[in-house]
């Protein structure tokens, strides 16, 4: 550091003259005696969460990665197209066009919500450990619109993921085959309610865990979505009440599957649906109930995080 | 002291996790414009303490005030400024992006943060390295940004935890200008620190915690007059005339040992007024006296004295 900077003496004339010394000195009021307000916290937050994943390239990589996955997705249903002797009635083209999306769709919303749980399941917890939340929670802010803000950072995040994934999978089937798939805006609305889900899952699991045991209880609970969904629709097909039971459970746990496959029953063509047992179709449709209690319990997983942060020890 | 006049009252702050207990009976009171140096092992109970203070930490008993008002209170965090230990930020900000984000949490207007951002960075020695990532910073430089965003909201108690590790002399000498610029502009400076020789230097007062519990506060430099240590050189000192000495009220006889041409006794005594006894004690035993010399007791002797000669653990 250079010598200037450390022998000039600071005056309080200097401090007066740059209008930036104590409120009694100048005699004019610099602080909001009570911090800033709830809603610019929360932009605060909001903006630092989003421009973290933009300047630590996370926004960069996964779009990267949405990237290759829409070219490789165009490829292959080039490909099927290609493949398609024009002896192959309109319909049949257009259900194997829909199943191709379907597959698509549901990997991009397997993307989605990897991105939802991996990306956030750091912030709090990393930020509580490594003790930068110090600097912040000591600051004349709420802490439940740290958390607030920070959700809504990611949620911003989110939304560009999943216009970009999802939305982009359906672009690239109607520029291939000017097929586009019905309710899209539904299923997109679907997806990224699954993403909001178990991000507030994991936002609430990393107030308290570690962000390892905080991605780990997400997937978890995703995984255990996934079977359920499984038993659910084998149940449904088979008439067995106990499997049916189980995945109804299951969809309670954690509703992710319960709102794939609510948006798979709305884009799937109209015959595909008979095509019997896959994660791609449903033989039994999740009621939009479920969807409410998606929703309901997307906004209590956030006012848990906040719950919890705001009455833990830092 | 009028009651206004205290920045910090704490009364038998505790924190307790389980049946572990981290901080026993914390009571403290601050005045404004002083310095107050907070000193123990690692392990005492410093960071629940300073934790406890700033509202990271809920209390399990005892109160505080900050300001006349409760700990933790979005008012009071609105008055004070925290440079936290291991200091951590956000390191692909850059530094005035930093500290213009903290002067926002502070609720301060962006025209008031456009005029006081660089001039802060300039006062902590980054002027010129403003607009570059904090990743690229080293450890010391970190602490200035750490400092800069500490002091944005001319904070009127100012919470320094370690706030010189990692920083070389030159860093060091700009943590003590800033804060006897923040005790000149009235501000208290609480300052955790375990470099005794930054405390000596910056503190108007220090306390000592062990085991959760404050055991000894001084104003500086007042225990040197109230403690007095003397090494005499002296020849012929038998043990007879040592357990005579013991016998002096309040005296303690630190190290007595035999070096190359004669004999170095090394004595706390409780004021200087009993030299002359201690003298004519040592003379009347035959001994014979080359010097007696009183001895600088510096903070860090007080402070083995304090804690014992290994209080890390």
């Amino acid at each position: 550091m250079s010598d200037k900077t450390i022998d000039v003496p600071v005056t309080a004339e200097v401090r007066n003259r740059k209008g930036i010394g104590l409120p009694a000195n100048t005699g004019e009021p610099i602080h909001i005696p009570r911090g800033p307000g709830a809603l610019r916290t929360v932009i605060l937050m909001a903006r630092v969460t989003f421009r973290e994943a933009a300047r630590r390239k996370i926004l960069w990589v996964a779009a990267l990665g949405g990237a290759a996955f829409l070219g490789l997705s165009w490829a292959g249903l080039h490909a099927m197209i290609a493949s398609m002797s024009p002896k192959v009635p309109a319909i049949n083209r257009r259900e194997g066009i829909g199943m191709m999306l379907m597959m698509v769709l549901y990997a991009g919303s397997m993307m989605t919500s990897l991105m939802a749980a991996l990306t956030s399941c750091d912030t709090l917890s990393g930020e509580i450990a490594s003790g930068t939340i110090h600097a912040i929670a000591t600051k004349p802010v709420r802490r439940w619109c740290l958390v607030l803000g920070k959700w809504a950072g990611f949620v911003a995040m989110l939304t560009l993921y999943v216009l970009f994934v999802e939305g982009g999978s359906m672009g690239v089937s109607w520029l291939e085959t000017r097929y586009f798939p019905p309710h899209s805006f539904a299923v997109l609305g679907l997806i990224w309610l699954q993403a909001i889900l178990l991000l507030g899952v994991t936002m609430a699991c990393s107030t308290r865990f570690s962000a390892l045991t905080s991605g780990a209880v997400t997937l978890g609970l995703y995984g255990l979505a996934f079977v359920g969904g499984w038993i659910e629709q084998f149940g449904a097909l088979r008439h067995i009440k106990t499997c049916v039971d189980l995945g109804i459970v299951a969809s309670l746990v954690m509703p992710s599957d319960a709102l794939w496959r609510r948006a798979a029953f709305r884009v799937q063509p109209p015959l595909f649906g008979a095509a019997g047992v896959s994660p791609f179709s449903s033989t039994l449709v999740p009621s939009p109930a479920i969807v409410a209690y998606a929703a309901i319990y997307a906004i209590l997983a956030l006012i848990l995080a906040q719950i919890l942060f705001e009455h833990r020890d830092l | 002291m009028g009651m206004t006049a205290l920045t910090i009252d704490a009364e038998g702050l505790k924190k307790s996790y389980g049946t572990r207990t981290a901080v026993r009976d914390l009571t403290l009171q601050l005045r404004r414009g002083e310095a107050f140096g907070f000193l123990g092992p690692n392990g005492a109970g410093k960071s629940t303490s300073i934790k406890m203070l700033l509202g990271l930490v809920k209390p399990t008993g005892g109160r505080a005030l900050l300001l006349g008002k409760p700990v933790g209170t979005r008012e009071v965090r609105a008055r004070i400024g925290f440079l936290p230990e291991h200091f951590r930020f956000y390191d692909w900000l850059s530094a005035s992006e930093l500290v213009l984000f903290h002067g926002r949490l502070c609720g301060l207007a962006d025209d008031v943060l456009r005029r006081k951002v660089p001039y802060l960075l300039e006062r902590v020695g980054l002027g010129s390295q403003d607009s570059k990532p904090i990743r690229s910073f080293s450890k010391g430089m970190m602490q200035r940004v750490g400092l800069a965003q500490a002091i944005v909201n001319d904070p009127e108690i100012l919470f320094l935890d370690e706030p010189t590790s990692g920083l070389d002399p030159a860093g060091r000498k700009l943590v003590r200008e800033v804060i006897r610029e923040q005790r000149d502009r009235g501000a208290t400076v609480f300052l955790n620190s375990h470099l005794l020789g930054e405390v000596e230097q910056s503190c108007d007062r220090v306390a000592f915690i062990r085991h959760g519990e404050i055991v000894g506060m001084y104003e500086m430099g007042a225990w040197q007059s109230a403690q007095t240590e003397v090494e005499i050189k002296a020849a012929r000192v038998d043990s007879a005339s040592l357990s005579r000495l013991a016998g002096i009220e309040g005296l303690v006889v630190v190290a007595a040992d035999v070096q190359l041409g004669g004999q170095r006794l090394r004595l706390r005594v409780p004021s200087a007024d009993c030299l002359p006894e201690v003298v004519r004690c040592l003379v009347e035993n035959g001994a014979e006296i080359f010097s007696v010399v009183p001895q600088h007791v510096s903070l860090e002797d007080l402070f083995l004295q304090m804690m014992g000669p290994d209080p890390g653990l």
